[in-house]
């Protein structure tokens, strides 16, 4: 593989830059893999990638019905952080955290990643009381997190509304300086071309019809593009999960959702971290080329339809107003939706199935984007020693029977809880 | 913007509803011993089918009545509507 480079960038100035190798293949499908991936979105591609880094095994195939990154990773925005209270999510976030610090020079990709900080708003002092027991939680784990004052907060965004007679005030907030943005684009692309440089088949355009299933071990899979062998498979489909259980018989503690995100025109720099509102859900940051980069609640039912409507938005949206009021005077430039694989307790799944050699990776719910490495690296290890790591071992099917939910905010597909 | 036929109300906007999901769901019998599958299944485990989805929703701003709603989760067009204690064939 050509290593990107200043070097390269130079020698291939000369040829016009018409000599680049492709990024990754178009292979045929091979009739047999050790391991087959359904999926071919961050999660998938950086599951593939570690399983041929961490563990050596390359005879890997990605399986994805449409395009590489056409899913959620290319319609997120795009916020990494680890700013979570339970165990479970903060000690695995935080490992993904090394894994995007290091990720530009590892995938030798630029994937932008700009550690710009994180503010949570916090809006009463049962909120900062809340904010506080977090931030502590969150250092005893070994994250970073400050709690503001509003004087404190005021410095940092001046545009938000500190005037005196608003519905819900600023107090304060908690913030995870550490945590930011990143290219989500760049990450699967980056992801994708390492992952096939070590030989993994990176197949498109290329549905899964059904499984194969023997004594109730998975045997192979079958694609609109043939049968396809496989030792071992990983469901890495997010929105899709419940299509692919249908095909199993298997009923899961998910539900497929629809949320949106917009962006705004493109204006100077205003805003250097991303910040949400603590009275509602709503969130902000500003991309690179400028736009107001904003999101908030899902639309509330069940959707496969990868498109939104107004009335979320606006109810979103002056959620954002009652923030930072300059944002009123914005256009709106772009919107769009994603589907969400969301779980009941909120928090995600990474374990085995009760068919053996089949694994499963879903319930991302809101925060997919930021957990990509984390979840690549310990689905990898799941998959490749056929159990789960420490650092999945609480992301665990049966939680749901068993009583170990992991209820970070405790809303899963029921928004109206909050 | 979807618009809802509350059979108690009529045509009305998305704004007036909230959601209840699955309504095809059906609490374990009372009086009578639940397995943990049973219970499971009840309080987590969801089809959530792409497609004919038949789901409750509650005319919280109008008449406040539980309603079946029979709609198409992957383009969102709305088929029939019923009562909460209608039989759905």
């Amino acid at each position: 593989m050509q290593k990107y480079s200043i070097f390269n960038l130079v020698k291939n100035a000369f040829s016009n830059h018409e000599n680049w190798d492709l990024a990754w293949k178009d292979p045929t499908p091979k009739e047999e893999y050790d391991v087959v991936i359904i999926g071919g979105g961050g999660h998938g591609l950086a599951t593939a990638y570690y399983l041929a880094k961490e563990h050596n095994i390359t005879n890997v195939a990605i399986i994805e019905k449409g395009w590489i990154g056409g899913g959620n990773v290319g319609r997120n925005t795009t916020i990494i952080r680890s700013n979570y209270m339970h165990d479970e999510n903060g000690l695995f976030s935080e490992f993904g955290m090394d894994l995007w610090r290091k990720m530009s020079q590892d995938l030798n990709y630029n994937v932008m990643f700009s550690p710009r900080g994180i503010i949570n708003l916090a809006h009463s002092d049962a909120q900062m009381n809340a904010y506080a027991r977090r931030g502590n939680s969150m250092r005893l784990n070994g994250i970073d997190a400050v709690l503001l004052n509003r004087e404190q907060v005021k410095e940092i965004i001046p545009m938000a509304d500190f005037s005196e007679n608003v519905r819900f005030p600023i107090f304060g907030g908690l913030m995870q300086p550490s945590a930011g943005t990143a290219r989500h684009d760049a990450v699967a692309w980056g992801y994708a071309r390492q992952a096939d440089s070590m030989g993994v088949d990176i197949i498109q355009n290329c549905e899964v019809i059904g499984f194969d299933v023997s004594a109730g071990k998975i045997k192979g899979i079958r694609t609109s593009r043939g049968n396809i062998k496989a030792k071992k498979v990983g469901i890495c489909v997010a929105g899709s999960t419940n299509i692919l259980a249908e095909k199993l018989n298997m009923t899961l503690p998910i539900e497929t959702h629809l949320l949106q995100a917009c962006v705004s025109e493109p204006v100077k720099p205003v805003l250097d971290n991303v910040v949400t509102f603590g009275a509602g859900h709503f969130y902000v940051s500003q991309s690179d080329k400028g736009e107001m980069v904003m999101g908030g609640d899902l639309d509330g039912y069940n959707s496969y339809a990868q498109r939104g409507n107004l009335p979320t938005l606006q109810h979103v949206l002056t959620e954002g107003i009652a923030m930072m009021p300059f944002l009123s005077k914005l256009k709106m430039l772009r919107t769009w939706g994603g589907i969400m694989d969301m779980s009941m307790d909120g928090s995600p799944i990474i374990d085995k199935t009760h068919i053996d050699g089949l694994y499963l990776n879903c319930g991302w719910c809101y925060g997919g984007f930021k957990a990509t490495p984390a979840s690549g690296w310990t689905f990898a290890h799941t998959i490749a020693q056929d159990r789960v790591h420490e650092l999945n071992a609480g992301y665990s099917l049966n939680r749901f029977s068993t009583g170990h939910l992991i209820d970070e905010k405790g809303l899963g597909t029921k928004t109206w809880i909050s | 913007m979807l618009y809802i036929n509350c059979p108690h109300c009529g045509m009305r906007s998305q704004n007036e509803f909230s959601y209840g999901g699955d309504a095809s769901v059906k609490r374990p019998e009372l009086n009578k011993e639940v397995s943990d599958e049973e219970w499971d299944n009840f309080v987590y485990n969801r089809k959530s089918l792409r497609g004919k989805h038949l789901e409750l929703w509650q005319h919280i701003s109008g008449c406040r009545q539980w309603i079946k709603v029979e709609r198409d989760t992957a383009t969102h067009a709305i088929f029939r509507t019923f009562k909460a204690d209608e039989e759905v064939a």
